[in-house]
């Protein structure tokens, strides 16, 4: 490979200089052949490294008619609340007897943690629900409702979705937040100041 | 006794072809790569365990930024050339053939339809200041979104079925707008949707992760 001579001191070579030194024209590829290469590799994993993946959300059509709509047992429900600053509220059955409250560990507060958060309560009730059986003897699922706060960001509406594929729940609807779960959730706000630490139980 | 001379060779070999192989594979991955197109706003996606790619034709794709603004754009010229040229029609924008051509060969749009003629005339960055880019409106006095769904469907000819609708919203984006999106294809009896997410892993011990950990029968 014919490199570029640089160097200026040419061995004793130096008298008369009758003869000019041949140069050769070639060059050394190997840097360039280095760059090409990078840049290469670069380019490869860019494109198939940035691509975006999506998850499927298949919305519920409205049914005006009330018996085409899906009725929820209260034993196998499990309502997840979503609140501002990423906090989440979850309470079993649907909260629709109004005296529900009155139970003190009724309406609890927990996070999005990996361990101790909100999926340790969804597992639990799974397995919990899984062991009940219905009228033919088939054991039951589980259902999430999950109803998001106004104050709730985008985050955490898919964070809990995906909760559900991690989990693997079949059955889950997203429905509007009712005032009682807002008021449920602004009561549990107050009573632990800013910050509410995970499954904390919430004030009466 | 004449010494026997051994010619000595080179070690070092031409470089020249391999570096014409490593410029063509170059070329090559350059052209054919599309860049991401320019977004007028930069969008962080949540996270998910999903694996579903984000196919890259037949999409009606919703970018809603951090403040709620909701950015539209869809792929293929000659379908995006119908659409502008319909909405031009149905809403007398009295669009010029420049503005229109603004809309083919431009990324997303994000304005009210009033407002398009004005925003289509401007370039990308003099809309950023121009603060025209208010995103479409959604709310259900005004909700202009179900016009960009109507008419994006419209636009793909033939290939309904093959359509997907994908919403990519940021982190921060508050709950209510989307749901107000939502609503708007639920209106639209549109029930399946895309949701544009990052891959992660499933957390381990969970059924998913299990699933996918699952050893090979």
């Amino acid at each position: 490979m014919a490199e570029m001579d640089t160097s200026s001191s040419g061995g004793g070579k130096k008298h008369g200089g009758t003869k000019s030194k041949k140069q050769s024209t070639r060059v050394d590829m190997t840097p360039m052949v280095d760059l090409g290469f990078l840049l290469i590799t670069f380019f490869m994993l860019t494109t198939t490294m940035s691509k975006p993946k999506t998850m499927d959300l298949i919305m519920p059509k409205d049914t005006e008619n009330e018996k085409d709509q899906n009725k929820v047992k209260e034993s196998t429900a499990l309502t997840i609340l979503l609140g501002k600053d990423n906090r989440v509220y979850y309470y079993e059955g649907l909260a629709q007897d109004p005296n529900a409250s009155a139970n003190p560990d009724f309406f609890k507060a927990t996070s999005f943690a990996n361990t101790g958060g909100i999926r340790d309560e969804i597992i639990r009730k799974r397995d919990e629900v899984a062991k009940l059986r219905n009228a033919k003897g088939e054991p039951e699922d589980v259902v999430v409702i999950i109803k998001a706060d106004d104050q709730a960001n985008y985050k955490n509406f898919v964070d809990i979705l995906d909760e559900m594929a991690i989990n693997r729940i079949q059955r889950y609807a997203t429905v509007d937040i009712s005032d009682q779960d807002k008021k449920w959730i602004q009561s549990t706000e107050a009573a632990n100041g800013v910050q509410s630490t995970p499954a904390a139980p919430p004030a009466k | 006794m004449p010494k026997v001379k051994m010619p000595r060779k080179s070690t070092a070999i031409d470089m020249t072809a391999m570096c014409d192989v490593a410029f063509l594979l170059l070329t090559f991955f350059m052209l054919a790569t599309k860049f991401k197109p320019d977004e007028p706003v930069t969008v962080v996606t949540p996270s998910s365990i999903n694996t579903t790619l984000l196919p890259d034709s037949d999409v009606l794709l919703f970018t809603v930024d951090k403040d709620g603004r909701v950015f539209f754009s869809m792929d293929g010229q000659p379908k995006r050339k119908k659409l502008i040229e319909d909405l031009n029609t149905q809403y007398k924008l009295g669009l010029d053939d420049k503005e229109i051509k603004s809309f083919v060969t431009g990324a997303s749009v994000g304005a009210p339809i009033k407002d398009l003629k004005q925003y289509l005339s401007l370039s990308e960055d003099e809309r950023k200041k121009s603060g025209l880019d208010k995103g479409i409106p959604t709310d259900s006095a005004n909700n202009e979104l179900g016009a960009w769904i109507e008419y994006g469907v419209a636009a793909q000819g033939g290939s309904i079925a093959k359509l997907k609708y994908c919403i990519k919203a940021d982190n921060q984006t508050p709950y209510p707008k989307i749901k107000e999106i939502l609503d708007t294809f639920k209106k639209k009896h549109i029930q399946k949707l895309n949701l544009v997410t990052n891959l992660e892993e499933a957390p381990k011990g969970t059924a998913a992760w299990e699933e996918a950990n699952a050893p090979k029968k």
